[in-house]
């Protein structure tokens, strides 16, 4: 592809050294975001999906938090490599984050307006009635009706969405280039859910920004992302663009995740479970981490770990057996032609 | 088909009083649950759903007593639960077990797992010694997928999934015919979800369990589920069998909700009806339909006249001017 990438991790690895061992986060990821596009990260808990975000964000408490090797590469700069004081910079102007929770990112005892103003104030050169009509501005952008009264509000006074759509204007006030969005609808209804999402949505063609998405439903990725690294145990298992992860996973825990959801669309009288439970993080199995879990493990997969591949143009998978999950596939297909 | 009614709900009402100044006077109610009507038959799974604040949560606890209901009736197997003394209600409470959301919060941690499933068990009376209770023990922690070796461990022991399965063998313990499920899955794993899904249909087909399964994730409420009920604001707005209700939802609520879910397919399209506005606080709910501030077809007697609840043909109930009108 031409088009010049915005971020580039290389190889990224956090570890976490505790008292009880050392907890590999994430171990060894590479992926890029091109402007404009979002990225999908899907997970379950503990896959070091936000460890990542935070890796990026240079927001890993150290100790115990580290981050090993590798590289993120933004305009040109190795932020892995970059001071406090660089980063301070970055954050809320170049990259902004919104978080699961609003009621807990926001600051109870500072009025949403203060806070929004607050890296306005930091970041652009406007003087302080300047910054509280970008504050209100912002509010107008993200929907929220009456700006100018709900400024001087303090969050308890708003709801789940209304607070979340506060975090989004506070993120978006400077223009950032990248978004990082950690599980942003999780805490909130369906219908609250569906208002951010197509917000979020129209901001990103507003504001050419990109978006990092990372969440564990499996649904709000289809809806957004173009490309999406599905995450098991600190490592991207499938790394691809949407249409092709939906119509061909081609790693058995991707394929096992969409066969354990039910879906809305169409009907099944069983769902297929994925057994067994995801790996202590300090316990980890020798090889493939998804080996205690996959119906194809073999000997193989329980000695060496395998490592991302390209099997198709723009399609990566770490797995020994892709031709195994080919195989089953075929059979399930039978299957469903005879009936 | 003959269906046999297990419980029947009749204008259950819950107000909790709101109190202020310094008599601690109550100033106002909220009203979590007011008036709902609906009933379960026997062996079958009533899916409830709602956005949070709806009030299911509320409606689950007051039908089993876990709450005072304030005004109305519940039937369970002919007796109304509503007029019984203390020792009869515990009597009864041997029919009626809960799974609760948390599988964290909900276990004692200072408790072995065979106590905690042996528990019912003892205060029903159901064992007649210690030997016999732990041959129960044993047998039910089995049925569910937990081998004998858990028996002496704590709830810290085990993972998210593997708790719930002990709040199940739980609720399982006295042999119930009703489990009211409150959102037993949400706080899983995705990949663990669907463990504890088809544990739960299995044990309803061998047991003949009668399921009131309360959740916000329509998905797996159409999985489970044989009929659905949906609330918003303390109030039913539509009850129908499940695929009449995700095939031909009559409430503008139900087919915004509907609508609203994301589907695991980037290749669907969804005509999505956005709603605007939150959920209005129940201590002072909208006049006439609760609905009527976010409908997209709210027409004048909407904000007048509370529309009435009924039945539409075969058992598809809503509560609509839109639909008394056609």
């Amino acid at each position: 592809m031409s088009k010049e990438k915005l971020i580039d991790v290389k190889n990224l690895a956090t570890y976490f050294h505790t008292e009880e061992g050392t907890v590999k986060a994430v171990d060894g990821v590479s992926f890029e975001i091109y402007p404009g596009e979002t990225l999908g990260v899907v997970g379950e808990s503990g896959c070091g999906k936000s460890v990542t975000s935070l890796s990026i964000m240079r927001l890993i408490e150290s100790p115990p938090g580290k981050i090993e090797r590798g590289e993120i590469i933004f305009n040109n700069k190795d932020l892995t490599k970059s001071t406090q004081k660089d980063m301070r910079k970055i954050r809320g102007n170049d990259i902004s984050m919104i978080f699961q929770e609003p009621m807990t990112s926001l600051n109870p005892v500072y009025t949403v307006g203060d806070q929004i103003m607050e890296a306005i104030l930091i970041h652009k050169d406007v003087n302080k009635k300047q910054a509280r009509q970008e504050a209100i501005d912002m509010l107008t952008k993200v929907g929220i009706p009456l700006p100018e009264q709900r400024v001087d509000e303090y969050p308890h006074q708003l709801s789940g969405g209304m607070r979340q759509r506060v975090m989004i204007a506070m993120a978006l006030s400077c223009d950032p280039q990248l978004l990082i969005a950690d599980e942003p609808t999780t805490a909130l209804d369906v219908t609250i859910q569906a208002q951010i999402l197509e917000l979020m949505n129209g901001l990103k063609d507003q504001f050419g920004m990109a978006i990092m998405m990372i969440t564990h439903d499996l649904g709000v990725i289809a809806e957004v992302s173009d490309r999406v690294a599905v995450m098991y145990a600190g490592k991207i298992v499938e790394y691809t663009d949407v249409e092709t992860l939906y119509a061909n996973p081609k790693h058995p825990y991707t394929w096992g995740l969409m066969h354990s959801i039910p879906h809305i669309e169409k009907d099944v009288d069983r769902l297929q479970a994925i057994p067994g439970s995801v790996p202590n993080p300090l316990d980890f199995p020798q090889g493939c981490k998804y080996n205690t879990r996959c119906p194809f493990a073999t000997d193989k997969c329980r000695e060496i770990e395998p490592e991302i591949e390209e099997i198709e143009e723009g399609h990566q998978v770490a797995c020994w057996h892709v031709d195994k999950l080919e195989e089953a596939k075929a059979k399930e297909k039978k299957k469903k032609e005879k009936k | 088909m003959t269906e046999e009614r297990l419980l029947e709900i009749k204008n259950l009402k819950k107000y909790f009083p709101v109190k202020a100044g310094v008599f601690r006077r109550t100033v106002a109610h909220v009203k979590a649950v007011d008036d709902i009507s609906f009933h379960i038959n026997k062996g079958e799974t009533l899916g409830l759903v709602g956005e949070s604040g709806c009030g299911k949560s509320t409606a689950g606890r007051t039908i089993l007593r876990l709450l005072e209901a304030t005004e109305g009736e519940i039937t369970f197997e002919g007796q109304n639960l509503l007029e019984l003394d203390k020792r009869e209600l515990r009597e009864m409470r041997k029919e009626m077990q809960i799974i609760f959301q948390d599988p964290y919060a909900s276990l004692n941690p200072r408790m072995t797992v065979a106590d905690i499933v042996g528990e019912p068990i003892d205060i029903h009376g159901l064992a007649a010694n210690k030997k016999e209770r732990n041959e129960r023990v044993t047998e039910i922690l089995d049925t569910v997928g937990l081998g004998t070796e858990y028996m002496k461990r704590y709830p810290h022991e085990f993972s998210g999934g593997q708790r719930q399965r002990i709040g199940v063998a739980r609720a399982l313990a006295v042999d119930p015919s009703l489990i009211i499920a409150d959102e037993p899955v949400s706080a899983l794993d995705v990949s663990i979800q669907a463990q504890v899904i088809n544990l739960m249909q299995d044990l309803q087909k061998d047991f003949s369990l009668t399921y009131l399964f309360i959740a916000h994730d329509l998905s797996v409420v159409k999985h489970i589920s044989d009929r659905v009920a949906v609330m918003y604001l303390g109030k039913l707005v539509e009850v129908a069998d499940k695929q009449k209700l995700f095939d031909d939802p009559k409430h503008p609520y139900t087919q915004s909700l509907l609508s609203a879910i994301p589907v695991a397919d980037p290749t669907y399209k969804s005509d999505r009806i956005i709603l605007e506005g939150d959920v209005p606080s129940p201590v002072n709910p909208p006049s006439g339909c609760r609905f009527h501030p976010r409908c997209p077809y709210a027409m004048e007697i909407c904000s007048e006249v509370e529309p009435e609840y009924k039945d539409y043909g075969e058992g598809h109930y809503a509560a609509c001017h839109l639909l008394e009108q056609e």
